[in-house]
């Protein structure tokens, strides 16, 4: 079940991307943006955790869960370190994501070329 | 030479273009107009190590071939009028850079092609050169990375957006005698609508294009009917029924005789969106197709009205609106004059 | 009355291709699904195979998502789905690393430092910039209110 759900509400959120390009014009910048804050905001009231436990890539795949693993680490760390926390701990979660991007970006780049 | 009113040059004494050179890329080399260029690559770096390079290979070649059709050398130039949509043009100053040809580099976005041409008859006429090199270029990716985003980047495309025509064309004007002649450029004000949208550029150009058509027609007293062709730069499927809408409520029908270079190089179904459009898009039209047709005597009068939007990659993201302009150059075959 | 330069943006809307709304939705669900779909493919080979829980598997399938949109990016097959796809393609973790791999590719040829690390940023240093500034504001209220009750 868990794969259904998985892609229902991961299509789900892109085609809320799409209709804020659509029909309110963002650029896919803006779009990319707000969905990161939006992710930040959700975590606040846990929102965001039960809709990884329902629909699992689904959740953790679009952009919003960016938003969402950087609040999770900075509050982890925030509650042991209190506020100077926030800054240990606001990459914890999502380095795997951000390292890798980095590094297989950096290598592609060195080894490819642009195909236009 | 005479003005007529404010816009119009007429060239009283004869200018001619002694030959045209066209090189494009592999999307145009599959269109409709396909086999009326000199060179058509299979590749879109055109054999070359990068996307620059290979826009500079486009003009050299097509620059090469028109030397070459008019049995001339780069020393028998006087001048070399050209133009791309690189920053600070580039692409014109680094193949000025190789043939050595006294040098003024014009800037006019996509209107570019007809802004050298223009400029080069009235040096021609005025009796300052003999003999003028003529020309533009454009690259898809390298428009895409100068306007847009990386090549390879997953953006969206709007349908009213249009896609860079690679490819560059190059002709020389001069007063040796020779198939086509050029009698009157119009050259155009810069109209600002406002439009800010920089993937509507058919929208925000149609307006310049329709002042430009005004004008002329103002000018020479002449009616459509006159011409054969009235073709467009790049107003694209958007743009050219504005176009056709703004005059008719001027009371000027064109729509007999006009069409649109970015819908000519391109068939409805290849992946251009609205059409073509970019320096080079007016340019292999007019010297590739046209010029044939023309020398042929197919056609016998046409005017090219290339459009350009004069913005660069941060004014749209500045909120400002789009100034467009258009020059327009009257094309006519000499086998019709000497009838 | 087109020929009116003030209400031009407005007059010309008659002659606007229409947006096809339903069509690139559904194109967007479809592809976006699909991205989290093999995510979660991923994410249960990790489970099944290499004993992770269900939380820790997360790190590296994201990772292995990054690499294939990377790689894609690398063959020029990337952009050609998101034409497709539109939002589909964006949205997801994958768009974040097509974004930096084509920026980066992009200004190869102006050098390794120059070009690729200076611009490796230039399009995805948005995501970083606001998932930091509104987490550290998200947090700091968060922690503020838990500490008065």
């Amino acid at each position: 079940m868990i794969f259904l759900y998985a892609f229902l509400i991961g299509g789900a959120i892109c085609v809320v991307g799409q209709l804020l390009m659509d029909v309110f014009k963002l650029t896919p910048a803006h779009v990319v943006a707000s969905f990161v804050v939006i992710g930040a905001v959700l975590d606040v009231f846990g929102i965001y955790d039960r809709l990884i436990a329902f629909a699992g890539a689904g959740a953790t795949v679009p952009i919003t869960s960016f938003g969402h693993s950087i609040l999770h680490g900075a509050m982890a760390e925030g509650h042991e370190h209190g506020y100077l926390g926030i800054a240990i701990g606001i990459f914890k979660l999502t380095s795997a994501g951000i390292t890798s991007a980095i590094l297989f970006g950096f290598l592609i780049a060195l080894f490819f070329r642009p195909k236009g | 030479m005479s003005l007529l009113r404010r816009q119009t040059w007429r060239f009283d004494r004869p200018v001619y273009l002694a030959s045209t050179g066209t090189t494009v890329g592999p999307l145009e080399a599959r269109g409709p107009l396909s086999g009326n260029f000199d060179k058509e690559y299979a590749s879109l770096d055109c054999g070359e190590k990068s996307w620059p390079e290979a826009e500079k290979a486009l003009m050299r070649r097509a620059v090469a071939f028109c030397l070459a059709k008019a049995g001339k050398k780069e020393g028998d130039m006087d001048l070399f009028l050209a133009g791309d949509l690189m920053d600070q043009t580039v692409t014109s100053n680094f193949i000025a850079r190789e043939n050595r040809i006294p040098f003024l580099g014009l800037f006019g976005a996509c209107s570019t092609s007809m802004e050298t041409l223009a400029a080069g008859a009235q040096l021609v006429d005025s009796g300052y050169a003999e003999n003028v090199l003529c020309a533009v270029s454009s690259h898809n990716a390298t428009a895409e990375r100068q306007f847009r985003y990386p090549t390879e980047y997953g953006g969206p495309t709007k349908l009213t957006q249009t896609f860079t025509v690679t490819g560059a064309g190059a002709t020389i004007v001069t007063r040796e005698p020779g198939k086509v002649r050029v009698t009157e450029a119009t050259i155009g004000r810069v109209i600002d609508w406002g439009i800010k949208d920089a993937s509507n550029m058919g929208s925000a150009m149609a307006p310049a294009a329709a002042d430009t058509i005004w004008t002329h027609f103002q000018d020479t007293g002449r009616k459509p009917e006159d011409y054969d062709l009235i073709v467009t730069g790049d107003l694209s499927s958007v743009g050219s029924p504005i176009l056709k809408q703004l005059l008719i409520e001027k009371g000027l029908d064109i729509t007999k005789v006009h069409q649109d270079c970015g819908l000519m190089i391109y068939s409805p179904d290849q992946p251009v969106n609205a059409g073509g459009s970019g320096c080079a898009c007016s340019a292999v039209v007019t010297y590739g197709y046209l010029y044939k047709r023309l020398a042929e005597g197919s056609l016998r009068r046409v005017l090219v009205v290339a459009t350009g939007a004069l913005l660069n990659s941060a004014t749209p993201k500045q909120k400002d609106t789009i100034p467009c302009i258009a020059h327009g150059v009257v094309l006519e075959s000499v086998k019709e004059d000497g009838r | 009355m087109l020929n009116d330069p003030k209400n031009y943006s407005e007059s010309i809307k008659p002659f606007q291709p229409e947006v096809p709304y339903l069509m690139n939705c559904v194109k967007a669900f479809l592809v976006g699904g699909l991205i989290s779909l093999i995510g979660q493919l991923i994410q249960t080979f990790y489970v099944h195979f290499f004993h992770f829980s269900n939380q820790e598997a997360g790190n590296p399938t994201v990772a292995t998502l990054i690499l294939i949109a990377s790689l894609l990016t690398g063959f020029g097959i990337y952009d050609k789905i998101a034409r497709v796809a539109g939002a589909g393609s964006i949205v997801p973790v994958t768009g974040f690393a097509n974004s930096i791999t084509s920026a980066a590719l992009e200004h190869k040829n102006e050098g390794i430092v120059l070009g690729i690390a200076t611009n490796l940023f230039s399009l995805a240093g948005e995501v970083i910039v606001f998932g930091v500034v509104s987490a550290a504001v998200l947090g700091m209220i968060r922690l503020f209110i838990e500490q008065i009750f």
